[in-house]
């Protein structure tokens, strides 16, 4: 019911002219080597000896592969009084407990909205407008009142401000309105309550939408750094730990680009398994006027 | 049929429905009663919002009338900050300028960028399709590691740009791609618009994938020519929520340009080339302490977003209107 299958027919349709095809071919391929040379260039350089790296002129590819990089990585972030395992500890710790609790509350709040008529539904479209503030524009507001609240230095201000990322009970609340109010329906004239519904027959229909959430508080949360909250080393995350080596220069560029490897494999991973779904969710991310 | 009376039928059939609406409504109370559990689920979720999105733009509101500067309470001064901002920080208006150059040409490029490659992919088999998704949208996934661009264009002869443009014989001397103000904003759009490619992207494409194929067998027999025409007369009209949606995305990633600057440019940057109005406020609020400065700063970076929205939102609507 919710996975609606789409089948698809040969159709006639008016086309384009071989020469736009040809356009379109050579305009696609620039545009996506533009996207894919800085990551390969950065993968490579994670492989390159730093005699390549220091090369005259500089090279693109990689002639010596070596795996040396990623030892004297481990071995620069575990001389560091920090060790390197407390970075990627914090950035694990931070980003499944953000993530997780970001979707159960944000289809809590979205399914009330998408099912019923409230006096406060208008709620809903505060939330679309608040999508324009990113967390850099509300950045400093945000300073003042986490210093008010005592949040600075904790691991709190990386995780409470991204619960309520307005994207999620947007997304949320657009895929479930897509279920038949008789589903709900039929299951309170059986006698289930709000939070049986909820559970048991509303949460399993939106598995795509919560993967979706995962995917995109995974990469909110993964890619932010400290930016100010937090001073102590101890609490700072991989995102922090990297920018730091890349402080050290050009000499390193090889080194650092091993400790980026870890920053952007998983987000990859995760949304190379999950893309299907998310697709699906993003097909109802519509706004209507 | 005249097209200014279909308009007005319309909006009399639409205030009638609202009427209607309004007298069936429940009262609040009748309101809590039926649907207090209801409320109670939504409440955790809009606590927290309501905390930290909508208290921050209150605070920086009022605090942007005050002198408060994080040590002593705040003092009401009233527009006096408004006043210092407009008419004697030349930065700001350097602030100013930078975010709108980059925010015109940013905005429109990665949204017109999402929308055509979306629909270029649309048309690809199954398996393309999975693959270029990936491909364009990788640059969004792997957003930490922009900083290679300092690599790509640095300024000595090391740097990849640098290097290419002199065996090609075009360049004779290394360029200062970061600190030469004629390129460094330049420098920093393209690498903005490299991670652009991102959830309005993804919008669009699930947007085309959803149109319904019988729509433009339809469109064929009414005459539509070609894949423009369809685009224009059909596929528009549909993708219209999807534009809306992107539209926000974009005027937030396009507005809020800090970390990418700061780690590009260095901060401050060579003759404040770089400088945008996010960096402006961490300037004045981290360095400086002048929090209530900062505030009316960004109290005026949130209208231009408002009415940055509210512009193209007219113009989506112009565009895809039916």
């Amino acid at each position: 019911m919710v996975r609606r299958k789409v089948f698809r027919r040969r159709i006639r349709r008016g086309n384009r002219s071989a020469a736009g095809n040809v356009c379109i071919f050579i305009f696609l391929f620039l545009l996506g080597a533009f996207m894919l040379l800085p990551l390969v260039y950065s993968c490579l350089n994670a492989f390159k000896p730093l005699e390549e790296v220091y090369i005259y002129p500089p090279r693109f590819f990689v002639r010596n592969p070596t795996l040396e990089n990623f030892s004297v990585f481990f071995k620069l972030a575990s001389g560091l009084h920090v060790p390197f395992i407390r970075y990627l500890f914090n950035s694990l710790f931070v980003t499944i407990l953000t993530t997780v609790v970001h979707i159960v509350l944000s289809s809590m709040a979205a399914y009330p909205l998408a099912k019923y008529r409230l006096r406060l539904s208008g709620l809903f479209s505060l939330v679309v407008v608040s999508m324009l503030f990113t967390s850099a524009v509300l950045w400093l507001p945000n300073y003042i009142l986490m210093a008010k609240m005592h949040f600075l230095n904790t691991y709190l201000p990386y995780i409470v401000p991204n619960l309520a990322a307005p994207i999620g009970l947007f997304l949320m609340k657009q895929f479930m309105e897509q279920i038949p109010f008789a589903l709900v329906e039929s299951a309170t004239i059986d006698g289930a309550g709000h939070w049986t519904i909820f559970w048991r027959i509303v949460m399993p229909q939106v598995k795509p939408a919560w993967m979706t959430l995962a995917v995109f508080s995974f990469l909110s949360v993964w890619n932010q750094a400290s930016s100010g909250f937090v001073y102590d080393e101890r609490l700072k995350l991989l995102g922090d730990l990297i920018a730091n080596i890349n402080a050290g220069g050009f000499s390193r560029l090889n080194i650092s680009m091993a400790g980026t490897l870890f920053m952007i494999v998983p987000p990859i991973l995760l949304f190379l398994f999950t893309q299907n779904r998310v697709l699906e969710t993003m097909a109802y991310a519509g706004i209507k006027e | 049929m005249n097209r200014m009376a279909v308009i007005s039928e319309n909006f009399r059939i639409k205030r009638a429905m609202r009427e209607e609406n309004r007298k069936n409504r429940l009262t609040w109370k009748q309101d809590f009663k039926k649907h207090g559990p209801l409320y109670l689920m939504m409440a955790p979720y809009f606590f927290l919002y309501m905390l930290f999105f909508i208290v921050p733009i209150l605070l920086a509101v009022w605090l942007s009338l005050t002198d408060y500067n994080i040590f002593q309470s705040p003092g009401f001064v009233g527009l006096k900050n408004y006043i210092a901002i407009l008419a004697e920080d030349d930065i700001f208006y350097i602030a100013l300028k930078n975010t709108l150059v980059f925010a015109v040409i940013t905005g429109p490029v990665s949204y017109l960028l999402c929308f055509f490659v979306a629909w270029l992919i649309n048309e690809m088999g199954n398996k393309l399709r999975v693959f270029l998704t990936c491909v364009f949208y990788a640059p969004t996934l792997a957003s930490s590691v922009f900083f290679v661009w300092q690599f790509i264009f640095s300024g000595d002869s090391y740097g990849l740009i640098n290097s290419f443009l002199m065996k090609l014989g075009l360049l004779e001397e290394p360029i200062q791609w970061l600190a030469d103000v004629r390129f460094s904003l330049m420098v920093l759009i393209i690498a903005q618009i490299w991670t652009s490619l991102g959830t309005s992207f993804l919008a669009f494409i699930a947007g085309f994938k959803s149109v319904d194929p019988a729509l433009y067998e339809a469109a064929d027999i009414d005459g539509v020519r070609n894949r423009y025409q369809e685009l224009i007369y059909i596929t528009l009209p549909i993708m219209k929520p999807q534009l809306f949606f992107s539209a926000i995305m974009q005027i937030a990633a396009s507005f809020s340009v800090s970390t990418i600057s700061q780690t590009l440019l260095g901060f401050p940057s060579v003759k404040y080339a770089g400088h945008t109005l996010v960096l402006h406020i961490q300037d004045y609020g981290m360095i400086k302490f002048e929090m209530g400065y900062a505030c009316g700063v960004a109290v005026i970076l949130f209208v231009i977003m408002y009415v940055a929205k509210k512009l193209v939102d007219k113009l989506v609507g112009l565009l895809a209107s039916d």
